[in-house]
């Protein structure tokens, strides 16, 4: 089956595993041509081949475990739609524009090194927060807490990260406070609670107020008032990785009646 | 890989909580974390869980000469591994500090204590004696490993059965599962390990640290103590002072502590040998639950099964029909059998004298690979008594060329649990033993 190749379309929501070939939709020549001349010469945009795929011949073939994806298509650089794999891992892998949590570990010259949880550790320029300049530096000590996003992430150059937006804004970027915790789950959870309109999240919303920051590098943090009331959000979003959407419910009407 | 440095929050946070008295798992001060304690197929093979902390403990023994000083004793040896699967942290095949640190107290704890008589091991005086060796293997740091270690340390001995042997004059059987039934250890008493971690000089006391609280903990103090209340290690680490009330509230808690890990151990054996009798099922298999993501929950598909039949016979009609079935596989020695006539394969190959020697031992097969394995695949409890002596089946298999072969260390270390059977000679002298030994290696 492998060999040969299954429909891509067909296996949208099931179980894919490294070697499946699939096969492109619709006209699979056509298709592969678009694909070879990029975005330029495509009549109705190009499709794009996310994590978890790899491109083989006329079709894709699939590198990691998981359920592939499909998202229709739109408008931007996805405009023949998007296939991808949603794999359970916790390992990061840097990707280009990914909002994540490091830690700073060393301060060396002008940049800061950033632990991100990556096989390396990731850099930062002083200048790359807003309204730095050179004589105006960022409070950064070692050990502090950073959420910014990626600006060059290859796989073998050193990543790089930025606290600003390309119009110079923090957008939310930049050192975490003093309080809160921090703590790791799994990515594919982070990539659920990160989708719009996540029921944990709101669900949790309803107890009492708290401050969540969610890097794409499985790591969460959460600020309420109260040290038990971080403690309680932290136990309840490490379980949400074990409990079905009905266990969580009760967990929670649990909470919210006491 | 380099550890993950702990941010400045977490540490404060952790401190904070620690003087609110509060713990990230909802635990008070002094509770202890759940214990879980769960037996491989194979005697004197354990999973030690504490939370997420879990040990692997696996009991082997082997004949061999005593220590020239100590001539009537047995040689117990105690190894721990700290594998990068359990922490990226950790690096495989060096010594760290903290490795060193962990065996010694092991070691302290389970040997110094003598807790085994050594002298029941003695097989000849002076000449041969067993040797006991316990491997710990971490499979998943989550802090308090010496715990855990030292709790399937002990739960691994109390769990290991010695092949029974026998003395006549100059010659010494060795027999084998089947035909006596192996001896258990001879146990004095059971010494657990519980730990404490001081913070803020002293001021605040956890029992049994989590990763995260060992990391801003200012010390730690570690006692060993047996149901007796009798303190077989204590060791203070960290470089705090302690007050004299302090340890002894300490080793207060520890006797309760160690009172109900104890009566956990004795239940778990108690419910293992049940089962074991019953002729249930154990092994890992089937006591250690599996935890589902539910992150990704995919809905169960509806398989139409109507034309199955026909699918069926239509591959098979399609297909080349199967070459020869062989039934009885050629057992070159151990662990390197062939089915069918292909390529002799060179493995393990014999002189012509000791061919013979191995084709006696035709049909026989070996049963060290893991047993767990077995236990998934087949679901018959019965499997120990009688896979031994079944030949292995291939029936469906299309390869002309089938050889089966095992890990050759296993059985090196494992060799005298379980023992090669002889299905003609039931007894066999210990030099003829020794001889096999070392032609098959």
């Amino acid at each position: 089956m492998a060999a040969r190749g299954v429909p891509a379309e067909a296996c949208v929501g099931q179980v894919v595993l490294p070697g499946d070939v699939l096969l492109l939709p619709a006209h699979p020549d056509e298709d592969a041509e678009r694909l070879r001349l990029g975005a330029s010469a495509a009549p109705r945009g190009r499709l794009l081949c996310g994590p978890g795929l790899r491109r083989s011949g006329a079709g894709l073939l699939v590198t990691k475990c998981g359920l592939l994806r499909h998202r229709q298509a739109g408008g931007g650089a996805a405009a023949g739609g998007a296939f991808w794999v949603d794999s359970q891992q916790k390992r990061y892998v840097p990707v280009k524009g990914d909002h994540v949590i490091g830690i700073v570990t060393a301060k060396a010259g002008d940049v800061f090194k950033v632990d991100v949880g990556g096989s390396e550790q990731a850099s930062l320029s002083y200048l790359a927060f807003e309204g730095a300049t050179k004589r105006n530096r960022p409070n950064v000590q070692v050990g502090d807490l950073i959420y910014g996003q990626f600006l060059v992430a290859n796989k073998d150059m050193e990543p790089e990260m930025v606290c600003i937006d390309s119009s110079g804004r923090a957008s939310g970027m930049g050192v975490i406070g003093q309080d809160g915790f921090l703590f790791k789950v799994s990515l594919g959870l982070i990539r659920k609670l990160l989708a719009p309109k996540c029921e944990i999240i709101q669900e949790l919303s309803q107890l009492y107020p708290f401050e969540l920051v969610l890097g794409m590098n499985g790591r969460i943090w959460v600020k309420a008032k109260t040290v038990q009331q971080t403690l309680i959000i932290v136990n309840i979003l490490e379980a949400c990785e074990y409990m079905t959407a009905e266990q969580r419910k009760q967990a929670l009407a649990k909470l919210s009646g006491n | 890989m380099k550890e993950t440095p702990l941010s400045n929050c977490e540490r404060r946070f952790l401190l904070r909580a620690v003087q609110e008295r509060k713990r990230l798992d909802g635990r008070q001060c002094y509770d202890y974390r759940n214990v879980r304690i769960s037996f491989g197929a194979d005697y004197g093979c354990c999973i030690v869980e504490l939370g997420k902390t879990r040990v692997l403990g696996q009991v082997s023994c082997e004949l061999v000469p005593p220590k020239p000083n100590r001539a009537t004793e047995g040689i117990l040896f105690f190894n721990l591994e700290l594998s990068p699967m359990a922490a990226p942290a950790f690096e495989p095949g060096r010594q760290s500090e903290l490795l060193v640190k962990l065996n010694r107290l092991i070691e302290r704890c389970l040997r110094n204590s003598k807790c085994i008589d050594t002298e029941s091991l003695c097989v000849v005086a002076g000449e041969k004696v067993w040797q006991i060796r316990v491997d710990l293997h971490l499979l998943n740091h989550d802090g308090n490993i010496i715990d855990a270690a030292s709790i399937a340390g002990i739960v691994a001995l109390c769990h290991f059965r010695r092949p029974d042997v026998s003395v006549q004059g100059e010659e010494v059987t060795v027999y084998t599962p089947e035909e006596r039934d192996p001896v258990p250890l001879s146990i004095h008493h059971m010494p657990v390990c519980v730990s404490f971690a001081f913070f803020q000089q002293g001021t605040y006391l956890l029992v049994d640290p989590s990763e995260r609280e060992e990391r801003v903990m200012d010390g730690l103090l570690v006692i060993a103590m047996n149901k007796h209340r009798e303190i077989c290690t204590i060791q203070s680490s960290g470089g705090i002072m302690l007050l004299k009330d302090q340890v002894l509230r300490c080793s207060k808690i520890t006797a309760v502590k160690v009172a109900e890990i104890t009566e956990l151990i004795q239940k778990a054996l108690e419910n293992d040998q049940k089962v074991r009798k019953e002729g249930g099922k154990f092994g890992f298999a089937e006591s250690i639950p599996n935890q589902k993501i539910t992150a990704f929950k995919m809905e169960r598909a509806a398989v139409d099964t109507k034309d199955v039949e026909e699918q069926a016979e239509e591959i098979i009609t399609k297909a080349d029909p199967p070459s020869e079935v062989f039934t009885k596989p050629i057992l070159h020695t151990r662990g390197t059998a062939q089915i069918g006539e292909g390529i002799e394969n060179a493995w393990g190959d014999l002189e012509e004298s000791e061919r013979e020697e191995a084709a006696e031992e035709e049909g026989e097969t070996d049963a060290t690979a893991f047993e767990c394995q077995k236990m998934e695949m087949e679901d018959t409890s019965i499997m120990n008594e009688t896979e031994k002596d079944e030949p292995i089946v291939l029936s469906d298999s299309e390869e002309e060329e089938v050889v089966i072969l095992e890990p050759q260390d296993t059985p090196k270390k494992t060799r005298t649990q379980t023992n090669l059977k002889q299905e003609n000679t039931s007894k066999k002298t210990f030099n003829k033993k020794r001889k096999k030994k070392r032609a098959t290696h």
